[in-house]
C-alpha cells in the first residue's frame, strides 16, 4: 500500500500525457458521478478523488554502471560503459484494463550525452477468451536461451555486449499483440506496423571487421544502414500457434518482415535491410532430470532466394538443441547446440567476390551456462559462453551479483571475446573485450 | 436421587470421554487428514504472505536466538493463489512477487503432481524480458526464494516419501516419527510431527539430522478459523545450522475464491486480477 500514492495529482497528470488517452479514458471509470459544475475547485476536487480511486503503482531502479576495455582499440574509447540510470516504471491495474509506461533516462558518459529510452508505453486489454496488449512493449517467444530462432522481436547487441542488465538486450517493439486462446490451441499475432531492426554493431561503441576493407572498423567507418521507414507499408508480422501437450510446450511460428541487421548491400555500397520471412516449430518440456528444448526455423530471403545475388543474405535454416539441468543444490547447468546453413551454399561462393572471405555452410555454436546460488540465494555466480567450433571463436560472459539488503545490489562481470580470425562472428569482436561493474538501488 | 442420576451421568460421561481418547486412528489415516488440513483446504485460495528472512549471529542448539545481533534481515512479499486438482492429489500454485522491487511482478507457478515417479512442472516469468522460463523440477529441498522454507514445505511433501509411525498420543497431539523411505534424497535422518488430536492441523515438525541432533524446527504460531477453515496464519522455521529463521505471515485469506484456470502461459504474461491486487 505504501506505494500506491493517495494523492499525487502530479503523477496522474504526468501519466496521462505520456500516454495520451488511454490514461485520460481510463481515469474516468473509477468515478461515475460527473462535476457538479465547471468551477475550478471542483475540477481540482475531481482530479483528487480519482487519484485517490487510480491504483498506481511507481517503481523503478537508479544505477551507476562504469567499465572498460582491456585490449587497446584504435578505434573506439577505452571506457566501454559509464553511465548513471535511472528507471521509473508506472503501473496502473484498472478493473477492465491495465496501463504500463516504464522508461529510462541515463546519462551517457561515453556518448556525452543525456538519453530518454522508453522501454514500454502500453494498454492491455483482457477479454473472454482473448487479450489485447497495444504499444510500446517488450515481446519474447522461443526456446532458446539467449539465442533467437523465431524470436524476430529486436535485440540490442550493443547493450549486451557492453555489459548493461540482460534486460536491456530486449529492444521494445511498437505494436499490437492480439492473444486468442482456445481449448485447442493458442494464437499469438503482434502486428509491427513499422519495422524494428537490431540495435545492432554499427561501429559506434563497438568496433566490428568490415568485409569491404578487409580490416576492423569502428567509429572511423559506421555503418548506416537504410532502414525501411513507411508506416504500414514496412510492417512486420509475427505469429506463434501454441498448446501444451501433458507437459510439453509446442509451438509454430511464422514471421514476415525484414532481416534484423542489414543483410544486404546496395549497388552504392550502402547497407540495407532484405526481406525475411520466416516458418519455424518448437518444443519444450521434461526429459530425464531436466527440461530440454528443440526449435527450427527457415529463414527465406525473399529478395534472394536462388542465393545468387552475392550483395543480399542466402536463404538459411536454423536448428537448436538444448538441455539444462540442476546438477546441485543452487546449482543449474544448461547446454546448447545450435546450427546455422546457408541455403544453396554453391550458389552463394560462386557469386562471392573472391577478396571476400566465405562463411561456413554450416556455423555451429555451442553454449554453456552454469548458475549457483549462495548465501541464502543472495549471491549469484554465472558463466554463459558461446563457443563455435566451425568458426574458432568464444564469447564468454562471467558475472557475479549480490543483493547487499532488499533494495540494494552490486555485480561485475566480463565480455570476453576471442577467436581465430578477425572475421569470424565473435571473433572480430575481440578487441571489445571489457569488464565492467554496476550498484543498483531498487524501489 | 437427583445426585444419584448426576452421578450416574458423570461416570458414564466420563467413561464416553475415556473412549473416545482411547479410540486412536491409525496412522495412515492421521496423516492422511493433516495433509489434507495443510495443503487442501477448500477448492482453491488465495493469501498474500509477507516473509521475514533473519540469519543471526549466535543461535542455542534449541533454536533460540543469542542476544538481539542480527546479520541480516530479507523481507519478501507475494500473493500465493492455490487451486486443487483432487483433494490429496495433483494440485497448481501461482506464485506473485510484490516485493522486493527487483523481483516485483515476477511469476512462479507449479503444477504439482502427487505421483511420486512424475516430476513436478515448474514455469517463472520474468516481466522485464517478457520471458516464460522452464524450470528443471530439481531437488525439492532446495530453498524457496532464499528463506528457511524449502520447497517442499510450501508445497507438501508426498505421504509415499516416507515410513509414518505413531511415536507418541500427548493429551494435545499425536506425535508421528516420519523416516525417509530414501535416505540418500533428504539431508535428515527423520522428523517429528505434532498433530493437533481436535482438528488434525499438524502445528509443529522437528527434523533431526543424520547423526540424531535436532536441528530444524517448523512451527505454526498463529491458527485462525476463516471461512470454517483452521488456517494458520503465522508460522516459523527455524534452522540452527543456519542460524536462521524465516516467519511466514499469511495476510487477506480466502478460500473457495472460484479461481479459473490461471495456471497457464497466458496468466503468466499477464497475472489475473486475484494476484495483482
Amino acid at each position: 500500500m505504501k506505494n500506491r500514492l493517495p494523492v499525487c495529482t502530479l503523477f496522474i497528470l504526468l501519466f496521462t500525457l505520456l500516454t495520451g488517452v488511454n490514461g485520460l479514458s481510463a481515469q474516468t471509470e473509477p468515478n461515475t458521478s460527473p462535476p457538479a459544475d465547471n468551477h475550478p475547485k471542483a475540477f481540482w476536487h475531481q482530479i483528487d478523488s480519482w487519484a485517490k480511486e487510480f491504483p498506481l503503482e511507481i517503481h523503478g531502479f537508479g544505477e551507476a554502471r562504469a567499465g572498460g576495455r582491456f585490449l587497446n582499440d584504435p578505434h573506439e574509447k577505452d571506457m566501454s560503459i559509464m553511465e548513471t540510470r535511472l528507471q521509473l516504471d508506472f503501473f496502473a491495474p484498472l478493473e477492465q484494463m491495465s496501463l504500463k509506461y516504464k522508461a529510462d533516462i541515463y546519462g551517457d558518459f561515453v556518448t556525452k550525452y543525456v538519453h530518454y529510452d522508453m522501454r514500454e508505453g502500453n494498454i492491455t486489454v483482457p477479454f473472454e477468451t482473448m487479450d489485447l496488449k497495444v504499444g510500446r512493449q517488450i515481446l519474447t517467444w522461443g526456446t532458446g536461451d539467449l539465442i533467437f530462432i523465431n524470436d524476430l522481436f529486436p535485440k540490442d547487441w550493443v547493450s549486451f555486449f557492453i555489459g548493461r542488465d540482460t534486460e536491456y538486450l530486449k529492444a521494445p517493439s511498437d505494436a499490437a499483440k492480439v492473444s486468442f486462446f482456445h481449448d485447442w490451441a493458442n494464437l499469438d499475432l503482434v502486428f509491427t506496423p513499422l519495422f524494428d531492426a537490431d540495435r545492432g554493431i554499427t561501429g559506434e561503441r563497438i568496433s566490428y571487421y568490415n568485409p569491404f576493407s578487409g580490416d576492423l572498423a569502428g567509429e572511423n567507418a559506421k555503418i548506416s544502414a537504410d532502414e525501411p521507414d513507411r508506416w504500414f507499408h514496412d510492417y512486420e508480422l509475427a505469429l506463434r500457434l501454441y498448446r501444451n501437450i501433458y507437459a510439453y510446450e509446442c509451438a509454430l511460428y511464422g514471421y514476415r518482415g525484414f532481416w534484423k541487421s542489414p543483410g544486404g548491400f546496395d549497388p552504392a555500397g550502402r547497407a540495407f535491410y532484405p526481406d525475411l520471412n520466416v516458418y519455424g516449430g518448437s518444443i519444450r518440456g521434461p526429459l530425464a532430470k531436466g527440461i530440454a528444448n528443440l526449435e527450427i526455423g527457415y529463414y527465406q530471403s525473399a529478395d534472394d532466394e536462388s542465393g545468387k545475388d552475392s550483395a543480399i543474405k542466402n536463404s538459411e535454416m536454423r536448428y537448436l538443441v538444448g538441455y539444462t539441468q540442476e546438477l546441485a543444490k543452487d546449482f543449474t547447468g544448461g547446454l546448447q547446440y545450435y546450427v546455422e546453413q546457408i541455403i544453396n551454399y554453391d550458389n552463394y561462393v560462386h557469386s562471392l567476390p573472391s577478396a571476400m572471405p566465405a562463411s561456413d555452410e554450416f556455423r555451429h555454436l555451442m553454449t554453456l551456462r552454469l548458475t549457483k546460488l549462495l548465501i541464502n540465494q543472495n549471491l549469484r555466480l554465472s558463466f554463459f559462453t558461446f563457443y563455435s567450433p566451425s568458426d574458432s571463436d568464444v564469447y564468454a560472459r562471467p558475472q557475479i551479483n549480490y543483493k547487499i539488503n532488499d533494495n540494494l545490489a552490486i555485480e561485475s562481470g566480463f565480455n570476453v571475446f576471442f577467436g581465430d580470425y578477425p572475421y569470424t562472428f565473435f571473433g572480430q569482436f575481440h578487441q571489445n573485450s571489457n569488464f565492467y561493474g554496476a550498484v543498483r538501488y531498487s524501489f | 436421587m437427583k445426585t444419584l442420576l448426576s452421578g450416574i451421568l458423570m461416570v458414564f460421561l466420563a467413561a464416553s470421554t475415556w473412549a473416545a481418547e482411547e479410540e486412536v486412528p491409525d496412522v495412515d489415516k492421521i496423516i492422511n487428514k493433516a495433509n489434507l488440513m495443510a495443503y487442501y483446504q477448500g477448492n482453491d485460495g488465495k493469501a498474500r504472505v509477507n516473509m521475514t528472512i533473519t540469519s543471526y549471529e549466535k543461535m542455542d542448539e534449541k533454536g533460540n536466538p543469542i542476544g538481539e545481533e542480527k546479520k541480516s534481515v530479507r523481507t519478501r512479499q507475494f500473493i500465493i493463489l492455490r487451486s486443487d486438482v483432487k483433494d490429496g492429489g495433483d494440485q497448481n500454485y501461482y506464485v506473485y512477487f510484490h516485493k522486493p522491487a527487483d523481483v516485483r511482478r515476477m511469476v512462479f507457478m507449479v503444477h504439482k503432481h502427487a505421483d511420486i515417479k512424475q516430476d513436478d512442472d515448474r514455469y517463472l516469468y520474468l516481466p522485464a524480458l517478457d520471458l516464460v522460463k522452464r524450470i528443471a523440477a530439481g531437488d525439492k529441498r532446495t530453498s524457496f526464494v532464499g528463506s528457511d522454507f524449502l520447497y517442499e514445505d510450501v508445497s507438501g511433501r508426498s505421504l509415499l516419501e516416507d515410513k509414518h509411525e505413531l511415536a507418541e498420543t500427548t493429551e494435545k497431539y499425536y506425535i508421528i516419527k516420519n523416516t525417509p523411505m530414501n535416505p540418500d534424497s533428504v539431508e535428515f535422518k527423520y522428523y517429528n510431527v505434532y498433530i493437533d488430536r481436535k482438528n488434525f492441523m499438524p502445528v509443529k515438525m522437528e527434523y533431526y539430522d543424520k547423526n540424531g541432533k535436532f536441528y530444524r524446527r517448523i512451527e505454526a504460531l498463529k491458527i485462525e478459523t476463516i471461512q470454517n477453515y483452521p488456517t494458520v496464519t503465522l508460522s516459523k522455521v527455524t534452522n540452527v545450522n543456519k542460524k536462521s529463521t524465516t516467519e511466514m505471515e499469511f495476510s487477506e485469506v480466502q478460500y473457495d475464491i472460484e479461481l479459473k484456470d490461471i495456471f497457464t502461459e497466458r496468466y503468466l504474461r499477464r497475472p489475473p486480477r486475484e494476484a495483482v491486487r
